[in-house]
């Protein structure tokens, strides 16, 4: 161990570090995955990016939110996409060839994209800058996820004291919305339910009178 | 412990005892997992032997063949790391990897004591069970990647059972929280303190019968026979790592045994008192730490003692679990790709979801009476449930001067402001738990918790 290491690492904020590190291997394997044209890998890349976002929430304490990015986005939509891929892609969507014109599509189309984004960023006017009391901020501990879960069903903690009676009894939840979100999967899922056997079931009968 | 070897060494906060601390500690973990198979495969070829009517291993290493697997490493590590023509080679290199990681970070939530876990995280059961999930996806890889036919099919099939298989767990691992409203392990555990009548699976008839569903679900999310039709050594060879060979075979075991042992800790904590044991020795001698001293982080040798046998106490109960599932590896004959789905769908999935239902309905005495229907839990009341809090063992420190908590970022504030709320109204029920005599931290102080303390606190005490 060298004798400037200590200091060198003394004054390397961790927390930045973390950020930058998680921050890199996201967009890097972001990159990846618009650069590869095999779509296994891609998918590869894309759960690796992915995961670095969970660590970017992680990192910011918000560990429901990168649980949550794990279970849904690393896990469910991979899976289903390894799925697609495995199951049903032919050798031309697996080996995926791009041509100048879906090049130049695709370049407008991401570029625009980005423009946006960063515009949007850039218009609050905290993240132009880094504040100027960045080094009294605290985090905040993040003690449960409850209120979160009362919330979706219903019950605002955050309300319960309001002067207003409608708003203090529990009318400011989330609860219709979340109703409307889980009907909606109900219907979607009898819905491909009822496809897939559709499907089936002519598959079948046109098989007996072939 | 960083606190104490930078007390040593420096005598103020200084990065190499923070260093030192997380790395005996990474090394600890990774030796759970690590040393964990080794045991865990010699238990294996003992048990199979055993139930086989033979003896498994002798000779290695004296007695009992206990260097067996210590042999089958070595072995191994000789083996040739063969690549197959036809394989994607970044892919099938980097599967076993995936697996081995996904399975070791699982043991991030996992707590082996009062207070002695990785991380401790407020959503731990959701991120085990999230993180457990990718585990497939190293499987998937590894049989896509493989370019063979019997990789394939292994690999389709873990990923439809697994796929199918989270839908039960998820239900099952949802009762207990529900029970004690947290998703916090170390608490859950907490609530469960005392004597063995306060464990979660004596709470009602239905959470009884959902740790079996669990139990079944697990073994078949783990990849373990009879649901092991991945590797169906009789059908497809060797399944997944039909191509595997060497050390990269041997990370998807540590993997396979890892998640194993995870998926029993996991039961132990939500079913089975995690580190409380079932006569509460060290309560009634009054070794165990206080809530008290846990929040505030006070180190004793008796409380330490209390929480080593804990840890013990856990590691007997997940190496039950372990156990259990060899034994009904041994036992059971391999169910069909069909007859798996069956288990799980149209038996595991309503069974946890009636369970479900009739533990929410419990709690209302079925709406026939007013009160919640007598629970086992209640035979020998040791620790009221409602004493223990959310973040118990999160240390409370004061922020310093330098960092007040008002100037938080702007997207914190209503955060705050939310949290605040929460405070009120666990204060309401704080002032329930004072009428039954017991002594309640503020949680209100454990939310002003400084920057950079959360990070190893609890364990790195």
């Amino acid at each position: 161990m060298t004798m400037f290491a200590p200091s060198l690492l003394a004054a390397l904020d961790w927390h930045t570090f973390l950020f930058l590190l998680f921050a890199l291997l996201a967009c890097g394997f972001a990159a990846a995955v618009v650069f590869t044209s095999n779509v296994v890998r891609m998918a590869f890349y894309l759960t690796l990016s992915l995961s670095s976002t969970a660590g970017l929430f992680f990192l910011a304490d918000a560990e429901f939110v990168g649980a949550m990015q794990f279970m849904i986005y690393v896990g469910g939509t991979l899976v289903l996409l390894i799925f697609g891929v495995m199951l049903t892609a032919q050798s031309r969507f697996v080996q995926m060839k791009t041509n100048a014109g879906e090049w130049v599509l695709a370049a407008i189309v991401g570029s625009a994209l980005l423009v946006l984004l960063a515009r949007t960023a850039l218009m609050n006017p905290d993240w132009r800058n880094p504040r100027e009391d960045r080094n009294q901020v605290a985090v905040v501990e993040s003690q449960t996820a409850t209120a979160i879960g009362q919330a979706l069903t219903g019950v605002r903690t955050d309300r319960l004291d309001a002067s207003d009676s409608t708003l203090a009894g529990g009318m400011s939840g989330y609860l219709l919305p979340f109703e409307i979100a889980s009907v909606h999967l109900l219907v979607v899922l009898i819905g491909a339910g009822y496809l897939a056997r559709a499907k089936r079931r002519a598959a079948s009968s046109s098989e007996t009178s072939a | 412990m960083a606190e104490f070897l930078n007390q040593l060494l420096f005598g103020r906060p200084h990065w190499v005892g923070y260093s030192v601390a997380a790395l005996v500690h990474c090394v600890l973990y990774f030796h759970v997992v690590a040393v964990g198979a080794l045991l865990f495969i010699w238990m294996e070829r003992k048990i199979a032997g055993r139930i086989q009517d033979r003896l498994g291993p002798t000779r290695v290493g004296g007695k009992f063949g206990w260097l067996q697997t210590l042999a089958d490493g070595i072995k191994l590590i000789a083996k040739e790391d063969v690549t197959p023509t036809g394989a994607d080679r970044m892919l099938f290199k980097a599967a076993p990897y995936v697996s081995f990681a996904a399975s070791f970070a699982a043991y991030l939530a996992l707590p082996f004591s009062n207070g002695w876990v990785g991380q401790n995280i407020n959503v731990a059961v959701f991120f085990v069970i999230a993180v457990m999930g990718l585990e497939v996806f190293g499987v998937i890889l590894a049989g896509y990647a493989s370019g063979s036919k019997w990789s394939l099919f292994g690999g389709m099939r873990e990923a439809a059972q697994v796929v199918s298989y989270e839908v039960p767990v998820g239900l099952c691992v949802m009762i207990p929280v529900l029970l004690c409203g947290t998703m916090n392990m170390v608490t859950i555990g907490n609530m469960q303190a005392g004597w063995f009548t306060n464990w979660l699976v004596f709470h009602d008839p239905f959470t009884f019968i959902v740790f079996w569903v669990y139990f079944t679900c697990a073994t078949a999310s783990v990849n373990r026979a009879p649901f092991d039709l991945a590797e169906a050594e009789s059908e497809l060879v060797a399944g997944f790592h039909t191509e595997y060979s060497g050390l990269r075979w041997s990370f998807f075991f540590m993997a396979e045994y890892g998640s194993m042992f995870t998926v029993s800790g996991l039961a132990a904590v939500l079913f089975f008192g995690g580190w409380n044991g079932p006569v509460p020795i060290f309560d009634i001698l009054g070794w165990s730490y206080t809530p008290d001293e846990l929040a505030s982080g006070t180190f004793r040798v008796t409380g330490y003692l209390a929480n080593l046998a804990g840890c013990l106490n856990f590691m007997f109960k997940a190496l039950v679990g372990v156990t259990v599932m060899m034994w009904i590896r041994w036992s059971l004959p391999r169910l069909r790709i069909d007859q798996v789905m069956a288990t799980c769908l149209k038996y595991c999935v309503p069974i946890a979801a009636v369970c479900f239902a009739g533990t929410v309905l419990w709690q209302y005495g079925f709406f026939v009476t007013d009160k919640p229907l007598p629970s086992l839990n209640n035979l020998i009341p040791a620790a009221p449930r409602a004493t223990v809090r959310e973040a118990w063992t999160i240390a409370v420190t004061k922020p310093e001067s330098s960092a007040p908590t008002t100037s938080e970022p702007t997207p914190a504030g209503p955060e705050a402001e939310k949290q605040q709320g929460q405070t009120q109204v666990e204060r309401g029920a704080v002032k329930e738990a004072a009428q039954t005599g017991a002594k309640v931290t503020d949680p209100a102080a454990s939310t002003e918790g400084a920057k950079g303390e959360r990070l190893g606190k609890v364990v790195a005490r």
